[in-house]
This record gives C-alpha cells, structure tokens and sequence, in this order.
C-alpha cells in the first residue's frame, strides 16, 4: 500500500483508508472523468480496477477489512448498463450477502458501500467519495484490522485462496 | 526439504507403515470418478522420495480427508491425519486451495482469528428459547447465522439447527449457556493448512468457554464436535472442559423425550457425516435418536456407518464436478430404497446436499427432502 500523503484530522490524528473496488467500463472512466475536469476529492481511496463490478466477491471486501481498510467501496455500471449485460445483478446479489455477512461480524454498515457510476459521471463520482470519506472519518479507525499477539498491526497477510 | 512438523505428521500417520495394497484407492470415492488421483501413489511417493515435492503438488487437495481409506487399511496408515500434514506444508509454500464461494467463508474465518471485536450473532435466538447465563452446560452453536448469510439461494435456514437444538434441550431439562462472542472452531483452516489462523481461533474460543464457567460444551455440528475434541487440546493441551456430541446426550437421556415425540409418517435414511462417523466413531446415537421418531419408517443406506460415502466436498474447498457426482449419487441411493427423507447430522453435508438439489442432476421424481436430525426430532416434538 502506498504510503500516506494526505495531513491527518488534526484533533483525532485519524485518516481513514479506503479501499475502492472501481468496473473498467463505467465507474473506473468515472473517476478519470472526475481527474479529466480537475474536481477536487478526498485523496484517501485507492482504486482496485475489476473487470466487472460481478468479479468483486464477498471475500475480497471482508480481507480488506481484516488487511487494514476503513471503509469499502463495490462501484459499478447502473443496470442495464453493464459491459457483460448482467455483471452488475451479480454484484448486488454478492452485495447483499456480504452485508449480511459483515452485519454478523459487527462491522458498521457505514463502513461498506455498493453505488453505481457511469462513466460521465465524475461529479457524482467526487461527491461520493468526499461523502464517504468524512462518514467513515465520523466512524474512527476500523477495529477489524487483524493484530498480533502484542496489539500492533499485523503486516498484511498473503492471498489463503488459489482463484478466489 | 522436510520440515520437522511435515516429518512428525508422516510419522503420526504411520505412512511408513503403507503395504502399498492399494484399498485406499479402491474405496476412495474421488479415484471412483478421477482415476489420476491416487492415495496409495501419494503415500508412496511421501515414503520414497522427499515429502516436500508431495507437499507443492496440487493434489494433496483433492483428498475429502473423509477418512474412508484408514477404515480399510490393514496397516492402520492415518491417511487424513497426512494429508492435514502435508496441507500445513503446502500452505507455507503457497499451494494454496481453490475456496468454494469464493473463499468467503474463510476470509470470515480470519477476520475473526485477528480481531477481538465483539459479533453480532445472537439475533436467530427467539424468545421461545430458554438459554442461562451461567450453568453447567454450555452450546457451541457454529458458523450457522453465517451460512445463512451466504446460502441464500439455497434457502437453507441453518440457524434452525440451533433453534431444535436447543428446544431438545430445554424438553431435557438444559438450559444451555450461549457463547455471545463465539467464533469459528477453525475446521475449514486446519484443513487448509492454515495453522496458525486455526491456533488463534482455538486460543480465542478455549479462552472464552474457559472464561464463562460451563463444565460441558455440546456441539451439534460434527466439525465443531471433532475439531474441539481432538484437534483443540493438540494445540492448545488439556482443555478443563469436556466435549459432548448431541446425539450421545440424547442416547442417554431418550427415554425422558420418546413419549413427547409426535408421528412422523415418512421414510427416511440416514447420512453419517465423516467426522462423526469415522473420525469420531458415533454411529449408534443418531439412530437410536431416529428410531425413536414413531411413524418413521428407517431405510439404512448400502453404504452407512463406518463405510458411509461422505458428502462430495469438504472445509468448503475443492467443490467440483466430482463433488456433485457423489452428491447425486448419495441422494439417488436414498430414494432408490423408498426413502423420501435424507436425514443429516451435520450442518454442512445439509447445505451440500440442498445445493445438489438444487441443479438438473436429479430429476425431480426423484428427489428426496433434506433434513438435519435436530430439525426432524425438534418437528416431531412440536407435533407431539
């Protein structure tokens, strides 16, 4: 992972990391729309290009979680629009369990999101980060980050799984 | 390079042992349907060359560690003890499994091995229950909320399970303690080969049990039941509780709910879970628990007991066609008796068996009801 450029929240020293998990058709050429007309947002997300919003899978979201991540973002094509046709119904499909799943785990509903992007939508695209961002700014640190047995953070452990 | 853990697991295993007869691969229900893969050939090639070349090759996955091959082997070589060692092995050298679902289970697994915040997992718990807070008698419910989270398409309502379970034990008389903060029992890991997740999935969850003062911790999932039981005190040592299957506790205690049973007019066969069956050697009480349902009409499986083909798949790995060709063929069996009801002892030989249902591979004439003991013996009590 990058290291952090952007200044800590001064009073809490806290700056929340988001992971964001962008379709190359639509939300993907969102966020480019958004770089391309020079909007201004929150600089805390790092983009993981898929394919499909469908390639997501619940695990991915639930690893980032225990790797360190604040906050998840799953973004794709509005429906109808997919670049498979049907990518996008998979992904709200998978959505739904994992927000199931992470309600179970006790993980703040805040801290996951599902939204969909298209590609000329880099205003919509900015405003949805910066809205995020300070949601889980307000939330604090995550507590799901895995931790050794002396309390700091663990250094992020490899993929468990061959093609998950 | 043999490391010294893959060499003690060879040893436990008593793989030198190996005649190389072969009945391993006769029985092995993959061989059945994959003729590569062969335990017979994987012993031997562990005994006669360097384990660790075994260890990187992607078989060591196939095998359902069921347990079947050690029943017929003449020299008592502990093949799934073996393959759990060689997994560990191929773990560090990234010969990692194919996860069913996506390896979302797993990645629960973990997050739940790292972290020490509090779950939310008590919500299936009705008011019709009675639980304690404090008692002798504790309930080690399992990943059931989170099957259901996940098998949505299956409709599988495991948190039903638990909901039987624990009405059967309110008609004995228990009222068992709930683990609010329980997590995993870590079976799915072991198996994998990730070890040291498991290890922190037992220190967590012996802690918690030790901490909440039960002196019995039922489990009614075989995975749960074998992996406290046996696999827990291996890492962890003496455990200052004692593990009690369900089905002992009702063989024990039958005659106080027999009379409270209603009829259930239906034909059902049975399917032994391996870890129950084999791994555990409890055959008798479920069936003793079955008979005592009046109006059901038991048909016993050719294969059942001790010899009990397992249900396609294992620690949620390795799903594949093979899989569902022992699944099909388990469930065709049942019906081909007359039986019209599967019953299982485990959570997940249910949920395998509702997703081989599911497809076209059974015709639908020929499908048969799935059902977990719990629910069945929890269904005859309520019409009771």
């Amino acid at each position: 992972m990058a290291t952090d450029v952007q200044t800590p929240d001064t009073k809490t020293g806290f700056t929340p990391r988001i992971l964001v998990f962008a379709c190359n058709w639509c939300s993907y050429a969102g966020a480019d729309n958004a770089g391309v007309n020079r909007l201004q947002y929150s600089p805390n997300i790092r983009v993981i290009r898929t394919m499909c919003s469908g390639r997501v899978n619940p695990s991915h979201v639930i690893d980032a979680f225990r790797m360190g991540a604040d906050g998840v973002l799953w973004s794709g094509c509005h429906f109808g629009d997919c670049h498979y046709s049907f990518g996008n119904y998979e992904a709200e499909k998978n959505f739904k369990k994992l927000a199931e799943m992470l309600r179970l785990l006790n993980v703040h509903p805040k801290r996951f999101r599902l939204e969909w992007v298209s590609a000329a939508e880099g205003i919509k695209w900015a405003e949805l980060i910066n809205e995020f961002v300070s949601d889980v700014q307000e939330l604090g640190p995550s507590p799901h980050r895995a931790k050794n047995g002396t309390g700091e953070p663990e250094p992020p452990p490899e993929g468990s799984c061959e093609s998950s | 390079m043999t490391t010294a853990a893959l060499q003690k697991s060879i040893t436990t295993a008593n793989a030198l042992r190996c005649l190389e007869c072969g009945k391993c691969t006769a029985v092995c229900p993959i061989s059945r349907f994959n003729g590569s893969y062969s335990p017979r050939r994987i012993v031997s090639r562990v005994i006669t060359g360097d384990p660790a070349n075994v260890a990187i090759d992607p078989a060591v996955r196939t095998c359902l560690t069921c347990g079947l091959c050690s029943q017929r082997c003449p020299s008592d070589v502990k093949y799934s003890a073996l393959t759990k060692g060689l997994r560990a092995e191929a773990f560090q050298y990234k010969n990692l499994p194919s996860c069913s679902h996506g390896g979302a289970l797993q990645a629960t697994m973990r997050i739940m091995a790292g972290s020490d915040h509090p779950q939310d997992r008590m919500g299936w718990v009705t008011d019709d229950l009675k639980i304690s807070e404090k008692g002798e008698w504790g309930y080690f419910v399992g990943c059931l909320p989170y099957f259901d989270a996940l098998f949505t398409d299956l409709e599988s309502n495991s948190v039903d399970i638990a909901r039987h379970t624990i009405r059967i034990l309110n008609k004995l008389g228990i009222e068992p303690v709930l683990f609010k903060d329980e997590r995993c029992c870590g079976h799915d890991l072991l198996w994998g080969g990730d070890v040291d997740n498991f290890r922190r999935l037992a220190e967590r969850n012996v802690a918690m049990i030790r901490a909440s003062g039960v002196k019995k911790v039922l489990t009614a999932c075989p995975e749960c039941y074998r992996t406290l039981a046996v696999d827990y005190p291996e890492v962890m040592g003496p455990l200052g509780f004692e593990l009690v299957y369900i089905t002992e506790l009702l063989a024990e205690r039958l005659k106080y709910i027999a009379g409270a049973l209603g009829e259930v007019k239906r034909t059902a066969s049975y399917q032994d879970p391996c870890r129950l069956g084999r791994h555990m050697g409890i055959v008798d009480s479920p069936r003793q628990a079955i008979g005592a349902i009046p109006g059901l009409t038991f048909r016993e499986m050719r294969k059942s007991g001790r010899s009990a083909i397992c249900c396609g798949t294992s620690a949620w790995q390795n799903c594949d066609a093979i899989s569902k060709r022992i699944q099909t063929d388990r469930l065709l069996g049942a019906q081909a008796l007359g039986a019209d009801l599967m019953i299982t002892s485990c959570p997940k030989c249910y949920v395998h068996f509702k997703c081989a249902l599911q497809g076209e591979s059974i015709p639908a004439e020929k499908k048969v009801e799935v059902k977990d003991l719990m629910v069945v013996l929890g269904e005859a009590l309520a019409a009771g």
